[in-house]
């Protein structure tokens, strides 16, 4: 069972790698889609300006031929939103023989490959964590090489939940799988370690419940730290910025829509990242007497959890620009990585159970 | 989110005469302080502050580590230990920083409190007389029953609704205020519980040995470390314990499965009851929680003197930090060869046994690194000394290990060594013997009386649900007007065209993706049935487009 998950695991690498190669031809054949989509993503405009109460009837959907099925209708588009555009942009017959066209069909079937296959590490990702859950007999959770595994897996996860209820945040997907083949290479390569029981410390239903939440939050944050550097290179471009990394963000979806999605991810995970650092010092009293004690993974928490509450403070505070609340959701992230690898790695403390 | 300015206090209004220069500045500073920007600035310092109490060793979380350090860094250390940053949460530095950061969020939550309070009890306010500018706008036949009928339908969806003659106002939501006050009124409450914990609060570490002879009774003098907040007194809470098994359960590769601790415990007042405990669930008494924090071994020892006076010790040796728990320590006889007759005592026949016990010793030598922590193949490697221990020099030393200046200044001097089994005796060269009859387990104590913790317990549960409220609860508004029969809007073309009308409208009031959809199934709840829809469809004035979007499809590409 152990060696069934590690193979899943190489597996799933791959399939996130080739999702990241699909992803990479979708944007690369996107330059003559744009072209023939007369309004830059309208609908996402809308949804920023309007608080997703405005309107907009898109340009392009009565006389364009291209996009024939009216897919653009308007409201808002943000991840909380409702249900799915119907249309996806529908080709009429007598355009076919368009190159350019073509493109963009071509450029669609690597969208949509991107996905299925994303869909399908995660699948594996999950079959991993399963399988390896089963041979330890219990969450698999008790070191650094399943913790990020499993961190990684609910940033997919929450990745496709996303993507379902709002399609046209797909070319983040390139960042996503991007982020992905990097954390579950690193796990399999630089943090492999084999399976043992827990320490009698980590046996209890603390334990589950705060590493459970802990790590679902971190995997929210993961999500949530993709469209924030995505709002920031897309911010750029908007703002005619042509130099290295806002190029990237050319095909991108709007500026305000990336920094929306920001938001709604951290609102979403900064409570559950709360709760579970609560729960870990309702277990900390349990285990070692006391709630809080500083250790250095307790003190990274509170970093973390600091940095985030600047984080919302400065989104809902007016005279503090959105980059720059941006800019503390990354730097949030960075501190949530500090924790995840740098503690473990640089300092010695209770929970440095974790072991390379 | 709100938009929330700055500052929402007073308006600035020129002053009519000359204020008082200090007041002014003081005022200023206070307005300063608690800005939305100070508080954003101080808890990045915060963060920021944080840092060195991680990177740095910290006495409280690691004493040992804070001794090397000074040793490995001996101009460094000094310099850095001035400024409080071994003791970095609670250096002056640190302290400023959430002080002021929590005196900021008293001063923004008060009158935040205030105002909360007033619009609680306010009625939603009176309806705007252009409704069509709102972001959401329909137009729909009225229903049976007019304003009051629709102040019921909102009613019943929980909305607070007041109905000024034709028009009705309502607003929902208050609970994002509300639980954005909680949230942030627990965070004084956990500052508040952190301070009771350290003023009243106190701790002892110990080491407790199984058996009648090794009971402990709490006070102050039993533990080997303590820590007593300002504010307790002498009067800890009375209880004695006596460790009577302890189980230690091992995996083959030497990894702890599962502990448990059986003890006697005789509370004040109480009779001596059994009770257990392990890792993860503490004894809880009454004043007091006592925490299962290690574990080790306590070699027994017989050492019979000259006289054929029989001593036993039975003192825990260390684990050095291996997995097999390898363990140090020393048996020490300083009442050695006392002459039972004359009651003399020799100063230089007192002996001592410095020891290294393998609870599984490999089978064959060297015998220095234990292979599991269980005893399955128990080894005591003994050194003996013979001497003065150098104990009544008035120069406290451990009293697991051996005071190795009397060895250096040849007052103690080395005898012999020998490996024994248990049962196992040990004759040294002056006829006395040693004996090895076996060990006692012994456990690792932490006892601890913390009065903040249920207020830790309360604000955490205020916290987290203070912050659901206040981040996934929504403010929002919604006016209607019922208009004369008559007035509609002729070019709208409505099927309904001479019966009355009423015009809806919505306004989200803090960002809200979800709200054309919540609009849009209000406004055909008001409508009361099928109507509804034909008449949003259809009936919406052109050029108030929004109208028609309330049951518009969320668009995506
Ligand atoms: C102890 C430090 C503080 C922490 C950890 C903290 C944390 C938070 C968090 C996490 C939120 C987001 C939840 C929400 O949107 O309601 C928030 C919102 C808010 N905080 Fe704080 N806060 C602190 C201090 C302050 C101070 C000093 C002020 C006043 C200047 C303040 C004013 C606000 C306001 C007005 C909001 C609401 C923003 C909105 O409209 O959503 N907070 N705070």
């Amino acid at each position: 069972m152990s060696a069934l998950s590690d193979q899943v695991v190489s597996i799933a690498t791959m399939v996130y790698l080739l999702a990241m190669i699909s992803h990479a031809v979708e944007y690369a054949l996107g330059a003559s889609r744009a072209r023939v989509v007369a309004a830059p993503a309208p609908e996402l405009v809308g949804a920023a300006v309007g608080g997703g109460s405005v309107a907009v009837v898109s340009a392009g959907i009565a006389g364009d031929p291209v996009v024939g099925g009216g897919a653009v209708a308007g409201g808002s588009a943000g991840a909380a939103g409702g249900p799915v555009a119907a249309g996806e942009a529908v080709p009429a017959t007598d355009v076919a023989a368009d190159p350019a066209w073509r493109t963009a069909w071509r450029a669609e079937l690597a969208g949509r490959i991107a996905v299925g296959l994303t869909a399908l590490a995660a699948a594996l990702h999950l079959v991993a964590l399963v399988t390896r859950g089963l041979a330890a007999d219990r969450m698999p959770w008790g070191n650094m090489y399943e913790f990020v595994l499993t961190v990684s897996f609910i940033g997919v996860a929450a990745w496709l939940v996303v993507l379902v209820k709002v399609p046209s945040l797909r070319r983040l997907g390139l960042f996503l799988t991007l982020v992905m083949v990097l954390l579950v290479a690193t796990a399999e390569l630089v943090l492999y370690t084999p399976i043992v029981p827990l320490v009698p410390a980590l046996n209890s239903y603390w334990f589950i419940v705060h590493v459970s939440t802990i790590v679902f939050a971190s995997g929210l944050f993961l999500l949530g730290a993709v469209p924030a550097v995505a709002y920031l290179m897309r911010a750029g471009y908007e703002q005619g910025k042509r130099s290295f990394p806002y190029t990237l963000a050319k095909r991108l979806p709007a500026a305000a829509a990336l920094e929306r999605l920001t938001f709604v991810l951290h609102a979403f995970s900064f409570p559950l990242f709360t709760f579970a650092v609560i729960a870990g010092a309702i277990w900390a009293e349990a285990a070692w007497g006391r709630p809080w004690g500083w250790d250095p993974k307790e003190t990274w928490a509170f970093i973390s959890w600091v940095v985030y509450a600047g984080y919302l403070h400065a989104r809902a505070t007016p005279s503090v620009r959105r980059n720059v609340a941006t800019w503390l959701a990354i730097l949030g992230f960075l501190t949530v990585l500090m924790n995840l690898f740098g503690v473990n790695i640089f300092f010695e403390g209770l929970h440095s159970y974790g072991g390379l | 989110m709100t938009a929330v300015d700055d500052r929402p206090g007073t308006p600035a209004q020129a002053p009519r005469r000359r204020p008082n220069p200090l007041l002014a500045l003081l005022r200023n500073s206070w307005r300063q302080l608690t800005s939305m920007r100070t508080a954003l600035v101080l808890l990045f310092l915060l963060a920021v502050a944080a840092i060195p109490g991680s990177v740095l060793p910290q006495r409280g979380v690691n004493p040992e580590d804070v001794r090397d350090f000074f040793t490995e860094h001996p101009d460094l250390a000094p310099w850095l230990d001035r400024i409080g940053a071994f003791e970095a949460f609670s250096s002056v530095w640190f302290s400023a920083i959430y002080l002021l950061l929590f005196t900021s969020l008293i001063g923004c939550i008060t009158p935040r409190l205030r105002d909360h309070v007033r619009a609680l009890r306010a009625k939603p306010p009176a309806v705007p007389r252009r409704l069509e500018r709102l972001p959401q706008h329909a137009v729909l036949p009225a229903p049976d029953g007019g304003a009051v009928a629709i102040a019921e339908t909102l009613r019943r969806r929980r909305w607070r609704v007041v109905v000024r003659g034709d028009e009705v106002s309502a607003e929902k939501g208050y609970l994002k205020e509300t639980g954005n006050l909680i949230f942030h009124t627990s965070m004084v409450v956990v500052l508040v519980g952190v301070a009771l914990g350290s003023w009243y609060g106190w701790h002892g570490n110990r080491l407790l040995v199984a058996g009648a002879d090794h009971v402990f009774c709490n006070t102050g003098q039993q533990y080997a470390e303590a820590s007593f907040g300002p504010r307790v007194g002498d009067d800890l809470p009375r209880f004695c314990m006596r460790l009577d098994d302890f189980d230690a359960r091992f995996l083959p590769s030497g990894q702890p499965s599962s502990y448990n601790a059986k003890v006697t415990v005789d509370e004040d007042g109480g009779s001596p009851r059994p009770a257990e405990f392990s890792v993860n669930s503490p004894l809880r008494l009454d004043g007091a929680n006592v925490y299962l924090l290690g574990h080790g071994y306590a070699p027994v020892i017989r050492y019979t003197d000259r006289f054929g006076n029989s001593q036993h010790s039975a003192v825990p040796f260390l684990s050095n930090g291996d997995i097999g728990l390898t363990s140090e320590g020393l048996a020490a006889f300083p009442d050695a060869n006392v002459n039972p007759d004359t009651g003399e005592r020799d100063p230089n026949l007192q002996m001592a046994f410095s020891g290294l016990y393998l609870p599984t010793a490999p089978q064959k030598p060297p015998f220095s690194r234990s292979e599991h922590p269980a005893e399955q193949n128990p080894l005591l490697g003994l050194v003996a000394y013979r001497g003065n221990l150098g104990l009544d020099g008035g120069i406290p030393g451990s009293v697991y290990q051996l005071d190795q200046r009397q060895v250096r200044n040849g007052r103690l001097t080395e005898i012999g060594t020998k490996e024994l089994r248990v049962g196992e005796s040990w004759t040294l060269g002056d006829g006395t013997t040693l004996e090895f009859l076996g060990t006692e387990p012994y456990i690792v104590l932490s006892v601890r009386h913390d009065p903040g913790a249920a207020l830790l317990l309360v604000s955490s549960v205020g916290l987290v649900l203070g912050l659901m409220g206040s981040l996934f609860v929504r403010r929002r508004r919604v006016f209607v007007r019922v208009l004369p029969a008559g007035s509609g809007d002729p070019g709208s073309g409505s099927p309904t065209g001479g019966s009355s009308l009423v015009e809806v409208a919505g306004l989200p009031r803090t960002e809200h993706p979800g709200f054309a959809a919540e609009f849009a199934e209000l406004v055909s709840a008001i409508g009361g049935d099928q109507r509804a829809d034909a008449a949003t469809g259809a009936g919406a004035p052109a050029g108030t487009g929004a109208g028609a979007s309330a049951g518009a499809r969320e668009g995506a590409e």
